[in-house]
């Protein structure tokens, strides 16, 4: 749409949308994008995988989750209001002041995004607690950390970054809703406020998120290329300090995000320095990736289409942002379509593939049938292509001078170059009709015999989430694992264990009550934002008081749990036992 | 505050799991609240009589509060947070010196970037 536009809107004629309206596409894209899609694709993976591969049977804090799933979902629902009531914000996916403030956005998009944000942000900074917690805590025994799946590892550093950089996210939010309702000054000109320090603030959240959302990609490459690799992962070791250094890294590089805002060369040659060190740790994950495949014996499943074409396309992000990590560069490229070309090759070519590959990985795992393998292939070769096509010439503009965020541009010579982008997000809209057939074509077939995933191990997986039925049993294992090797589930089969151990005396499993609680929490939150944004102070009130009385409520209530009964986990497993026989038997 | 939470979360209650329930032991008898609360209010009272008799000079009040505030956030960790060496705290305490690292290269960091950028911006 937005690329459409800018094919369009050449020389005298306007395209089709009007500037107002413009601005509000790219700050929801923005938005959506990274808070809705990304973290919520990530978290989704990170409940579904995270608890089966380290051997649990749940999440640390089964509510707390619940409650963040509702708190994100209403944040969302409040985006998509904007849509059919008032407005969106204009002012970006970050809503830099001063044109956030009152005196330039007087309309109620800004404050959409404001609480929008801070909802979904009470969700998310829960769900890091949680999975650190889950993962501190309930490792299957014998799982000691350098026996930890990559995933996990990744999953854990995610949620580190998660703690330590969403308060500043809300502080940084906070500070700007309280310019824009209280009329104070923090961001502002007036009254002694500094607009920089929003920037150096947001960043200091906004460069961490962004590998927040990458690491668990890298996560998931590193299960899937050994699986479908048949190797175990090349340097186990150094991919689990990689992930840790970009970690602690990635908290160490926000000023590159501005380097053009003033600050001396200290400043800038500091910052510059320690963004191109992470590019280091990044390299020794690609390279341990390419030996892991490097005499393997590949199987080129859809899976592993995704992930080459990651390694490709990440690449080159990668190597474009080293180029603007150095200051001198920056000056030139900030800003520009450049910039924009860099981030959609790390987030498309890194994010997004790592997280579709993750889905046809898994999906057997969570729904109990493989989704369809030659739609996925055509998906991504129009996602491959139509990414270069779109992208690329984002660079050469950017060299040629064309900012971001244009409504309309005069200069001929871009226009070639804005054609090609156009073809490219054609061809990325077809791979998105293609994952959507893929998925129609999926459920069409899920009942299929060759669809069906009865053994719960479609892929020859290595790790313990392979070891359970297809979907799993809502308490994953009926005996918990005991784990002896990096490769719990693969030691097992080479070594003749039965993980699940069948037949064994099962126990009654302790498992939390459904609740309505979350919802209840989830639905006040968004009375809450919707009544603040329109200023309704009373409905905000009852918003508020809501969603603490509904915490407060299911704090005290002792009534959360129950036991599935000996009898019940011996019959489904059973079950389960008699349908791998069959399939032996076939 | 999270850690704060993470602290106080009955043992293993909420985790459903059989396995390692090990969190947050040691929850301190009466007597040690009643140290840590005695404490914290002679700590903070001290404070307030170093201000309030002015029988320091500024640059000696200044030191003194600092002192005193130090000594109280020390409190505060072992008497209200159980923070100490013993084996089981050690996750408490690797958290709590994460925490400390982050927050502090966050605040060193925007202090460098703020006055070299105000310095350079001539903001001010």
């Amino acid at each position: 749409m937005m690329r459409t536009q800018l094919a369009l809107a050449y020389a005298g004629n306007p395209g089709y949308l009007p500037p107002h309206h413009y601005d509000q596409i790219f700050s929801a894209h923005g938005t959506i994008m990274i808070f809705f899609l990304a973290m919520a694709f990530m978290t989704g993976l990170f409940n579904f995988i995270v608890p089966l591969q380290i051997g649990a049977r749940d999440v640390a804090f089964p509510f707390l989750n619940n409650l963040s799933f509702w708190m994100t979902a209403a944040a969302f629902i409040l985006v998509n209001v904007s849509l059919f009531i008032g407005e969106f914000s204009q002012c970006g996916w970050l809503a830099y002041p001063p044109l956030s403030e009152t005196q330039f956005s007087p309309g109620v998009g800004v404050d959409y995004y404001i609480w929008a944000i801070q909802i979904s942000g009470v969700g998310t900074l829960l769900t890091g607690v949680n999975f650190f917690v889950t993962i501190v805590k309930m490792r299957a025994p014998g799982m000691s950390w350098m026996k930890v799946p990559v995933f996990t590892w990744t999953a854990f550093c995610s949620s580190i970054l998660i703690m330590v950089s969403f308060p500043v996210l809300t502080v940084a939010v906070a500070l700007l809703g309280l310019d824009r309702y209280f009329g104070m000054h923090f961001f502002t000109n007036d009254g002694g406020g500094n607009q920089m320090m929003y920037l150096n603030l947001i960043w200091a959240w906004g460069h961490p998120e962004v590998y927040i959302l990458v690491i668990p990609a890298f996560g998931v490459f590193s299960e899937v290329v050994p699986a479908f690799s048949g190797k175990p992962l090349f340097g186990y070791n150094t991919m689990v300090y990689a992930t840790c250094s970009i970690m602690v890294l990635s908290f160490l590089v926000w000023a590159h995000h501005f380097f053009t805002m003033g600050a001396g060369p200290d400043v800038n040659a500091f910052f510059g320095i320690a963004t191109m060190i992470i590019s280091i740790p990044t390299g020794v994950k690609l390279f341990n990736w390419l030996f892991t495949m490097y005499k393997g014996r590949i199987r080129f499943h859809a899976c592993m289409y995704w992930a080459v074409g990651f390694m490709v396309t990440f690449t080159i992000g990668g190597m474009t942002g080293v180029m603007m990590a150095i200051p001198g560069s920056d000056f030139v490229l900030h800003n520009s379509l450049f910039l924009i070309a860099h981030f959609h090759n790390v987030i498309i070519g890194g994010v997004y593939f790592g997280y579709i590959c993750g889905m046809n990985f898994w999906a057997p795992k969570v729904l109990g049938f493989k989704l369809n393998e030659a739609w996925s292939k055509r998906a991504f070769w129009f996602w491959l292509v139509g990414f270069y096509f779109a992208f690329m010439p984002l660079y050469v503009l950017g060299f040629e001078g064309m900012t971001r965020r244009m409504n309309h541009y005069d200069n001929p010579a871009w226009y070639p170059w804005m054609l090609v982008a156009e073809v490219g997000a054609v061809l990325i809209l077809l791979g998105i009709v293609c994952q959507l057939v893929q998925l129609y074509v999926s459920i069409r077939d899920c009942n299929l015999p060759e669809n069906r995933d009865v053994s719960g191990d479609p892929w020859n997986g290595r790790t313990l989430e392979w070891s359970t039925s297809s979907p799993p049993p809502v308490y994953n294992f009926a005996i918990v694992p005991h784990v002896h090797s990096i490769d719990a589930f693969m030691h097992d089969k080479e070594n003749g264990i039965d993980t699940r151990q069948a037949g064994a005396q099962y126990e009654a499993i302790h498992m939390p009550k459904n609740t309505v609680a979350g919802i209840a929490a989830g639905l006040f939150a968004l009375i809450f934002g919707f009544a603040a944004v329109w200023y309704i102070w009373w409905l905000a009130v009852v918003g508020l008081v809501g969603v603490i009385a509904t915490v407060i409520a299911r704090s005290a209530n002792k009534d959360v749990d129950f036991y599935i009964p000996a009898e019940e986990v011996a019959r489904i497993e059973n079950e389960h036992t008699r349908k791998l026989m069959a399939q032996a038997a076939e | 505050m999270d850690l704060r939470f993470l602290l106080r979360l009955p043992g293993g209650h909420d985790l459903m799991s059989t396995q390692t329930n090990s969190s947050g032991e040691s929850h301190g008898s009466v007597s040690s609240y009643l140290i840590g609360f005695v404490l914290a209010v002679v700590l903070t009272v001290l404070s307030f009589l170093v201000v309030s008799t002015h029988s320091l000079s500024p640059m000696g009040t200044l030191a003194a509060l600092s002192m005193l505030a130090l000594v109280q956030v020390l409190v505060h960790l072992h008497y209200f947070l159980h923070m100490g060496g013993s084996s089981e705290q050690r996750w408490n305490n690797i958290c709590f010196v994460f925490t400390v690292a982050f927050v502090t290269i966050l605040i060193v960091g925007t202090v460098f970037i703020m006055t070299n950028t105000t310095m350079h911006m001539m903001s001010r």
